[in-house]
């Protein structure tokens, strides 16, 4: 691939706007009449809600209404439906749009509040009163695995919603002769969401034609109108649903919200534009995180460190709800085996409900939690055998010529899962040089003159990316010989506007200026399914490409048909349909647009279709495989325990690339992400389910005061599995990140340090173990 | 989230202030608001008035008087860390200002809030009491000078009275070339400290210790002096004077334990901070030939 | 509660207005004055994204109330550059993709802005302590350094 635009590091066509401060985010957004809401939510982890005295609340300056799950009874009735319905899931887990009568986490939407402003809307909520009965609540899935935990739902005889297995090949048989056998625990939590822009939902019913609108922060505008539109029982078409420009998404703000039906039902009701701008205080209690997996691993190898098999159960925390079904722990059994040839693997996953805010996927599912595990592991198995940990890589690792391989797991779908290309012990030899890994000690040496303790890390890893199905694009020429570009693919911040005008400007021979791209609106594309998992590059981008390729070739066979030459003989340029080495004898797309466009009498040249313009959808049924290899070195303060990281070197593969700019930045990003997992954030409940760090004051995200400058280097194995030979690379950065640091800790604390199974870690966890080396 | 409702009130003297603060129930004072309104924003407190006295001309400045240096209550933080008479006179202040919230925080924040407000691992009020400033109040009836031995009177608790405000600060220099160390440490940058150490040392013309004034802070529910640490510095040579004693001495306090650390890890660091700010007095302080 | 009125200067431009003593200055401005380029992340004056100049130093527009720039002179995000023009402090961020979601930005901007203007000549250091008030999630910072750095030399070079 390659073109003007493709592969180039142009700045993006989105930042003039943003820069300028013209960003259109959801809380931008003012209607006529519009009322703002708040929301009542549970300040208890459990309990049945007897009575709700809406009375003084009511009374208030500038209120409107307030409204309970009862109040919507003549609209809409009963739990929303699943997005990821799953076998495992017999019955969905699903919220209501306002808690039914039981409630199951702190900061659950018991009412909604409407009134002339937010301050007025919540000075109402503070005075609604709750007469609840309180239910026992668990907090610890460990502890809500056990039958004699209180249970989540007070109806399920069980806090264990399912268990999920995975694995292949026969793994008794292979730890059976294997040389050595270890066992590990590992506890890895990771956080929450954090994007700077909150959740939020404006909805409008016309007066007229009762059509529901909605502007929504979400990744997933096309699910929320289709869930809607089964929940309320009209056709889609009914409803439309936009994302404005989204302040960042990293993965909960894919799932379909309660706030976004109650939002909408308060809409209906009142028939007033309503508004609801979620809080950094909501955001910490209601919007999805990820949290806590325990793991207990056995692995099997060999005395040259050769990983042969890998068994093991986790416990995993999915929180009260199941909105998002069984994605996130699926994540986790399917990212096995990663970079690892195994001859066998045998895993289950117990999903354990607690009174907690569901868990869904963040910035790399549960991929980074299973990077954790496999790296710790083969850093674990190269200090058994006293080996170096990159030997171990090289034994264990899927080799260049094996591709394609397949691993022996299966997709979302049951097709087996093959890795298309890819060189893991390249990059992990490229990385190591780029860090000087052979220079190390003497750095080592040298901060330890300075009193500081220094240490090398490395991680690598496989990312499954470019999921199904499909997204789609239309790419449309006008007569005035814009190029507007339709798709259905939401943004939070990827450059994807960027990514697909350099590809149909490249297509169509125009300037980047000329491309416009009108994104997630329903009205104006007329499918999508969500932006996640690494996936619209390889879906929308190859649609993008496709559509403009349509184009192109239309425009062709018009311009060889008016000018009389050869398809072969002419190429896009400048605007305009030209004969190859004699410019000047050229047709404009304009022209073509316009004549396309039809005229009254007129017929259409050669039996042309009108409208120059195309749609094409690409369906990726087969996942394309990013990787990379990732090292760091941190500095770790004996005394206070702090830990630094120093430096950070990235070598990433995510094929080919449409704009280096724009990688390095999700990768850099996505890195910072991974360091604050590793060492900073850590969402604290207490046992009763209270949450405890609910501010930025004690929940800890990664400053610029604290983060290394983040090289990246790339390779570029194009994909075979889509046209334009891209893979993804929005989760790249944060998979193997916590992993790298924390094994750049334990090689900073030496080989009479702890072998570290665990993240977050924290400068008094450095002292504690310093201290038990040397008391 | 929003505050919730109060009634504002903008006094432009001093008079009117007190006035207020005799009258008003349930009322704050908001000065620069960078502690006062996250928890008013957070619906932690929930005053009937919010009293604004951002207005009153001269609470803020940086006076030399024979009494010693004063900074007025509203002085920015920002200002007072730029300030050439507290880089020159009152280095520790300065040294500690460095450590305090962000850009955006020091621009609206005053020292006199953080002194009021009196967060235990707040910066100023530590620097304070290492320098027995005295705290300057204006009540209904009159002024009075309180010592910083007795301004902290508990968690967040000062020796305000509830009609009385904070005039200024007085604090007296120590000698030229003093020594001053500051060590604080938080995992990153503007955070609150888990703990920290200040250190101010003067010696004689033979080369010993005449005065020393330690502190930890951020360990308990307020800055502490280790009184017996600074007795045993007295009288040594500058380049023989033993540390453990202020070490031990840090350890030994009855440190806070909060969801994020121990109290054993929290006197860990007491000892390893007031180590690093006695190391850093003794290195600035000016040895005379 | 009722309004008070305020005089102040917002963008070079005399202007007055009631605000309801209740509201903080975020809100104000992106609500009564409808500029909406200065976001809210956190209410708790942590994430910065809020950062607006008043009276030359950079500020969290959701610790002051509204009231209380009366006879200030306020400085948005709208401010910078010229209609058309990026700044070269902005076009250094677009060059250096200092900027993914755009909603820290406003707020990184007015804090470098109003840095860069008191150290003309920063280290990476001073500038990452600069801006470690301003929190974001997309970046991982670099690119934002690296726009303060290049803007600051540039400036020297003029100079």
């Amino acid at each position: 691939m390659s073109g003007r635009f493709f592969g180039t590091a142009i700045t993006r066509v989105e930042d003039a706007r943003l820069l300028a401060g013209k960003g259109h985010y959801v809380d931008d957004i003012e209607l006529p009449g519009m009322l703002h809401a708040a929301f009542v939510r549970a300040s208890f982890a459990h309990g049945r809600i007897r009575t709700i005295d809406v009375s003084d609340a009511l009374a208030m300056p500038g209120m409107a209404a307030i409204y309970t799950m009862a109040d919507f009874a003549d609209i809409a009735q009963g739990p929303m439906p699943p997005m990821a319905p799953h076998p495992l899931l017999k019955t969905p887990i699903t919220y209501h749009p306002l808690a039914d009568t039981e409630v199951r986490h702190v900061g659950e939407a018991i009412a909604i509040v409407l009134a002339d402003t937010r301050a007025h809307a919540e000075d109402a909520a503070a005075a609604v009163t709750l007469d609840v009965e309180h239910l026992p609540a668990v907090s610890d899935a460990v502890l809500a695995r056990e039958a004699s935990s209180p249970k989540a739902h007070s109806e399920h005889p069980s806090n264990i919603v399912a268990t999920m297995a995975a694995g292949f090949g026969d793994c008794a048989a292979v730890f059976a002769k294997a040389h050595h056998v270890l066992t590990e625990h590992f506890d890895i939590h990771r956080g929450g969401c954090h994007a700077m822009e909150c959740r939020g939902v404006v909805a409008n019913i016309d007066l007229l034609s009762d059509a529901l609108t909605i502007s929504t922060s979400s990744q997933s505008p096309y699910m929320v109108r289709r869930h809607l539109a089964t929940y309320l029982k009209r056709d889609e078409n009914d409803i439309r649903v936009m994302t404005p420009d989204v302040g960042g998404g990293f993965g909960p703000k894919a799932n379909v919200y309660a706030e976004e039906f109650a939002v909408a039902l308060a809409a209906i009701k009142s028939r007033r534009p309503v508004k609801w701008i979620e809080d950094r205080q909501e955001h910490f209690v209601a919007t999805t995180q990820q949290r806590g997996q325990v793991w207990t691993l056995d692995v099997a190898f060999d005395n040259d460190g050769r990983m042969r098999a890998i068994r093991g159960h986790c416990i995993h925390d999915n929180g009260a709800y199941a909105p998002y079904g069984l994605i996130l722990p699926a994540t986790a059994l399917a990212s096995f085996p990663g970079p690892y040839a195994l001859e066998a693997l045998d895993l289950s996953v117990d999903v354990v409900l607690t009174n907690l805010v569901p868990t869904s996927p963040v910035r790399g599912a549960c991929r980074p939690n299973v990077a954790f595990l496999l790296e710790r592991l083969a850093d674990r198995v190269a200090r058994h055998l006293g080996m170096d940990r990159q030997e171990v890589r090289r034994r264990s690792f899927v080799r260049a010529e094996q591709m394609p391989y397949a691993t022996g797991m299966k997709a979302r779908d049951g097709s087996p899962i093959s890795y298309d290309s890819g060189d893991y012990v390249a990059a992990l030899n490229l990385v190591l040089d780029k860090i000087d890994a052979a220079g190390f000690e003497a750095r080592r040496a040298e901060a330890k003159k300075r009193g500081k303790l220094r240490g090398l890390g490395i991680a690598s890893c496989v990312e499954d990316t470019g999921l199904g199905p499909f997204e789609g694009a239309s790419v449309r020429v006008t007569p005035a010989g814009k190029v507007i570009i339709a798709t259905g693919a939401s943004s939070q911040g990827q450059g994807h506007r960027t990514a697909f005008a350099q590809i149909a400007a490249d297509a169509l021979g125009v300037e980047l200026e000329d491309v416009t791209v009108e994104a997630a609106d329903t009205a104006k594309f007329p499918l999508g399914i969500s932006t996640i998992g690494s996936r619209i590059a390889v879906t929308a981008g190859s649609s993008v490409q496709l559509a403009a390729h349509k184009v192109r070739a239309k425009a062709i066979a018009f311009a060889s048909h008016q000018l009389e030459v050869g398809e072969h003989d002419l190429e896009l340029e400048g605007g305009a349909v030209r004969v190859k080495g004699i410019r000047e004898m050229k047709v404009k797309l304009s022209e073509i647009a316009r004549v396309l466009a039809g005229n009254t009498g007129m017929t259409l040249p050669n039996d042309m279709e009108p409208d120059l313009a195309a749609t094409a959808y690409f369906n990726s049924n087969a996942l394309t495989f990013a990787y990379g290899a990732n090292a760091c070195e941190v500095e770790v303060d004996p005394d206070t325990g702090d830990i630094r990281v120093d430096r950070y070197v990235v070598v990433h593969d995510c094929g080919n690339l449409i704009n280096p700019l724009i990688v390095d930045g999700q990768i850099r990003g996505g890195i910072v992400h991974g360091i604050g997992n590793a060492l900073f954030e850590r969402m604290i409940y207490d046992e009763e389910g209270q949450p405890l760090t609910t501010t930025y004051g004690d929940y800890f995200l990664p400053l610029a005061s604290e983060m290394p400058r983040i090289e990246v280097h790339h390779m570029e194995t194009p994909s075979p599995r889509n046209p334009i030979g891209v893979k993804g690379a929005g989760e790249g950065g944060t998979i193997p990140a916590a992993a790298c640091v924390i094994s750049a800790v334990e090689d900073a604390l030496g080989p009479k340090g702890p072998f570290i199974p665990l993240h977050p870690i924290s400068s008094q966890h450095v002292v504690q173990w310093l201290a038990a080396i040397d008391p | 989230m929003k505050a919730s409702p109060f009634q504002y009130h903008r006094p432009q003297t001093r008079e009117e202030l007190g006035a207020m603060l005799a009258h008003l129930e349930n009322a704050k004072i908001l000065a620069g608001g960078q502690s006062l309104m996250p928890m008013m924003n957070l619906r932690v407190i929930a005053p009937d008035h919010l009293i604004d006295i951002n207005r009153i001309p001269d609470l803020a400045g940086i006076r030399e008087t024979t009494e010693g240096i004063e900074i007025g209550a509203m002085t920015r933080q920002a200002d007072v860390l730029a300030s050439p008479v507290v880089r020159s006179r009152l280095p520790l202040l300065a040294r500690a200002l460095e450590h305090v919230g962000h850009i955006q925080t020091r621009a609206r924040g005053t020292i006199g809030g953080s002194c009021c407000h009196l967060d235990p691992s707040a910066e100023q009020p530590a620097v304070c009491a290492t320098l027995d400033a005295e705290f300057i109040v204006s009540g209904p009836d009159r002024r009075r000078i309180i010592p910083a031995g007795e301004w902290f009177e508990g968690l967040l608790q000062s020796a305000l009275g509830d009609q009385e405000f904070l005039e200024a600060l007085r604090f007296k220099p120590w000698g030229k070339g003093h020594g001053h160390g500051f060590a604080e440490y938080a995992r990153r940058h503007g955070d609150f400290a888990i703990a920290g150490g200040a250190a101010l040392l003067e010696a004689d013309k033979n080369g010993r210790i005449s005065r020393a004034a330690l502190l930890s802070f951020g360990v308990e529910s307020a800055p502490r002096r280790l009184p017996d640490a600074e007795a045993s510095l007295i009288g040594r040579p500058i380049d023989g004077i033993d540390l453990e004693p202020a070490v031990a001495a840090a350890r030994a306090l009855d440190a806070m334990a909060d969801v994020q650390v121990t109290a054993d890890y929290r006197r860990h660091l007491a000892g390893v901070l007031i180590r690093r700010a006695l190391e850093e007095a003794r290195t600035t302080l000016e040895r005379r030939s | 509660m009722t309004e008070r009125s305020v005089t102040f200067t917002l963008n070079g431009e005399r202007r007055e207005a009631n605000a309801d003593p209740r509201m903080h200055l975020g809100d104000f401005l992106r609500h009564s004055l409808g500029l909406t380029g200065t976001h809210i992340g956190c209410e708790h004056g942590a994430c910065g994204a809020c950062t607006v100049i008043v009276d030359g130093a950079p500020v969290r527009s959701c610790l002051m109330l509204a009231v209380q720039i009366d006879g200030c002179t306020v400085e948005t995000v709208e401010s910078l550059g010229k209609p058309g023009e990026l700044s070269p402090l902005q076009q250094a961020f677009a060059t250096n993709h200092g900027l993914q979601c755009g909603f820290c930005t406003p707020g990184m901007l007015m804090t470098l802005e109003a840095f860069l203007r008191v150290t003309p000549a920063p280290s990476e250091q001073d500038v990452r302590i600069a801006i470690s008030g301003n929190i974001c999630r997309c970046t991982g910072y670099q690119g934002i350094v690296q726009a303060a750095l290049d803007t600051a030399s540039a400036r020297a070079n003029q100079s």
